[in-house]
């Protein structure tokens, strides 16, 4: 057995990862500053995308993610094969990711404050949505309506997972009809859109949080811009999709920097998600 | 803002203006339902047959001869008053509603609504929904929840208009609210797929009860060329797309996204408009009829139980694929070394993610 001295450099790790370039502004970035500003350029304020165990990471008070249902993984409903099956894909994805699929929820404090949180990997497939993904935003909203507790999701999904078909589809009603049992409780829902929410995402939980918090330039739209230009051939204007084109036409209530995204959820969920009183059941005081 | 125009003393037993879609009225012939495109000559050709048939019904659904919405509600409802606008912005051609009988039962009908030719289809955007329609089926449903109608929906469109107008005016929150409210409201909602269910501009007014398809109806959840062109980069295996995603109605019947399906008179419904409108009629009516006598919690549950159990996992329990190693880093092991005396150090220097993902997109 090797003796391995605490201060020993990690050999693995560099140095093809020691320098990350920005494509924002075409600077290198050293990775440790990188990671302690959060994956966000220091330079131009570029925001790179984050896996969801670092989102979590990022959100949380230390220590305090408990993980539910991390042992679901797909199947393979349709029996789909394009270039390759997808069954492959998941186990690349897996393998890739060390996730089984492109979504984790549980319970969590933030800023002390006890939450049901779930968080969209786009590392897995595009974090596309697919059964898994649906039945943990089910859950999670199921989680804090069980706790009367209020639920955050941090999307970042190019859409309904194909592979998975009319039943990925369903994931949307499905997540919908859990969100609207939590609204029925009067419990908050804040829904934070990170870089890219399209398609299906969008189109189900993610659009319709109480408040809806967007991280800067992120791709956030219905119709990917492809599918636009190839279907209608029609010419989108500068700035089409992002976060401020949102921003601008009502349908994000704020933008926040990475930096104060904490900061921001905590004062909103003070005012939307005061403590119970102490003899209140919790989730029947407030009505929605 | 106003729902109709009505002449003074006429028009008291009002129909749907324009109800077009009448048997053989349009000019445009029908593709043959042939072979597609992208047939490889090396493929079996047992799949081969596979891929040319599905194919074949994604071209009947989408045949411009076949009953649209509003010549559908002539053959199934009695009455039929359509109702305009969505009281916000516009009034959307793609999307129609408005109040009806079937039977002697009151009824709130919604329905996507192709143009039977070039004119009426760039007036109806063929059949391509925007925010505005997606928010006149909210009004409607909220609408019919208020005054205790059941609800019948008519389901036939490619998917919710794509362009930046509809980005502009949030068509994906519109989607994701209709499909709220219909998981909200307390009244029956039958919904039948005609022809193309396209994805979520579809799936906004299809989150019924109970949902039924025609036989040559098709329900995806992106266009085959859309799946074609993002998993085989090129549309022209549209047909592969087709087959790979199970979009016919049997296909959909065995997976339980649809609970019936009604077969089409002859070579298919724009054979014969009317028996396939009597044929609809039949089965709407048994439908709403057994939804009507059920109490309405009971309903209620039951669509929510309907929408939770859609998924096809496994819980193989505790993580299996194994954590990547780790070797903690100095913060970490300063953090084991003092947190046990009640140091705390926050979120100094977590090791995690150098993980930039791909820039890859699925829809």
């Amino acid at each position: 057995m090797p003796i391995t001295l605490p201060f020993r450099p990690r050999r693995e790790s560099y140095p093809p990862d020691m320098w990350t370039q920005c494509p924002g502004c075409n600077q290198m970035l050293f990775n440790k500053h990188l990671d302690k500003a959060m994956r966000v350029c220091t330079s131009c304020g570029h925001h790179f995308r984050v896996s969801a165990p670092t989102r979590l990471a990022q959100l949380l008070d230390h220590g305090s993610f408990r993980e539910r249902d991390a042992g679901l993984v797909s199947r393979d409903p349709l029996g789909f094969v394009d270039s390759q099956p997808y069954p492959d894909r998941l186990a690349a994805a897996q393998t890739a990711t060390g996730r089984r699929d492109a979504a984790i929820w549980g319970f969590g404090s933030l800023a002390g404050r006890r939450i049901a949180i779930c968080a969209l990997d786009f590392g897995f497939m595009g974090g596309s949505m697919g059964s898994v993904v649906g039945e943990k935003v089910a859950r999670a909203a199921e989680g804090a309506l069980a706790e009367g507790i209020p639920l955050v999701i941090v999307s970042a999904s190019g859409g309904a997972r194909m592979q998975e078909g009319t039943l990925a589809l369903m994931q949307l009603v499905k997540t919908i009809a859990a969100l609207e049992a939590l609204r029925a409780a009067g419990l908050p829902f804040i829904s934070v859109l990170a870089d890219p929410t399209t398609g299906g995402v969008f189109a189900s939980f993610a659009a319709l949080g109480d408040v809806n918090v967007a991280e800067p330039n992120a791709l956030i739209g219905f119709a990917g811009a492809r599918v636009s230009a190839g279907t209608i051939a029609e010419e989108l204007p500068p700035g089409f999709q992002r976060a401020e084109f949102l921003f601008a036409h009502g349908f994000v209530d704020r933008i926040a920097p990475r930096a104060e995204l904490r900061a921001e959820l905590a004062a909103i969920l003070e005012v939307l998600a005061p403590p119970a009183p102490a003899d209140g059941v919790p989730g029947s005081v407030r009505r929605g | 803002m106003v729902d109709r125009f009505l002449g003074r003393g006429r028009d008291r037993d009002a129909r749907a203006p324009g109800t077009a879609g009448a048997p053989g009225a349009t000019t445009a012939p029908a593709p043959p339902p042939g072979t597609p495109p992208g047939t490889t000559a090396t493929a079996p050709p047992a799949i081969d047959a596979a891929r040319a048939a599905v194919w074949a019904r994604v071209l009947l659904a989408r045949n411009a001869r076949r009953p649209h919405t509003l010549g559908l509600i002539a053959g199934i409802a009695d009455r039929f008053t359509e109702l305009h606008g969505d009281r916000l912005f516009g009034d959307d051609g793609a999307i129609v509603g408005g109040l009806g009988r079937i039977g002697g039962r009151r009824v709130v009908i919604v329905g996507h609504q192709k143009g039977a030719d070039t004119d009426e289809n760039i007036r109806r955007n063929f059949g391509m929904g925007k925010p505005e329609g997606f928010r006149k089926a909210i009004r409607l449903f909220e609408l019919a929840d208020r005054f205790g109608i059941p609800v019948v929906t008519l389901v036939d469109t490619p998917g919710a208009y794509p362009g930046a107008e509809a980005e502009e005016r949030g068509v994906a929150e519109a989607i994701a609210r209709a499909i709220m409210v219909m998981c909200r409201i307390r009244v029956p909602i039958v919904t039948v797929i005609t022809g193309e269910g396209g994805s979520g501009g579809a799936l906004a007014i299809a989150a019924g009860d109970v949902v039924i398809a025609l036989e040559n109806a098709v329900y995806a959840v992106i266009s085959p060329e859309g799946c074609a062109s993002i998993l085989w980069r090129t549309a022209e295996k549209a047909p592969d797309a087709a087959l790979a995603m199970r979009m016919t109605a049997a296909d959909q019947l065995a997976l339980g996204v649809i609970d019936q399906v009604v077969p089409e008179p002859a070579e298919g419904a724009h054979a014969d408009p009317a028996e396939t409108a009597r044929r609809l009629r039949g089965v709407i009516v048994e439908q709403l009829d057994r939804l009507a006598a059920l109490p309405a919690d009971e309903r209620v549950a039951a669509r929510m139980r309907r929408y939770r159990d859609f998924g096809a996992f496994d819980d193989v329990g505790a993580p299996e694929v194994p954590e990547p190693p780790e070797r903690p880093g100095l913060a970490d092991r300063l953090r084991r070394a003092l947190e046990p005396m009640g140091t705390r150090l926050g979120n100094l220097g977590t090791r995690e993610g150098r993980d930039e993902p791909p820039a890859r997109e699925e829809v």
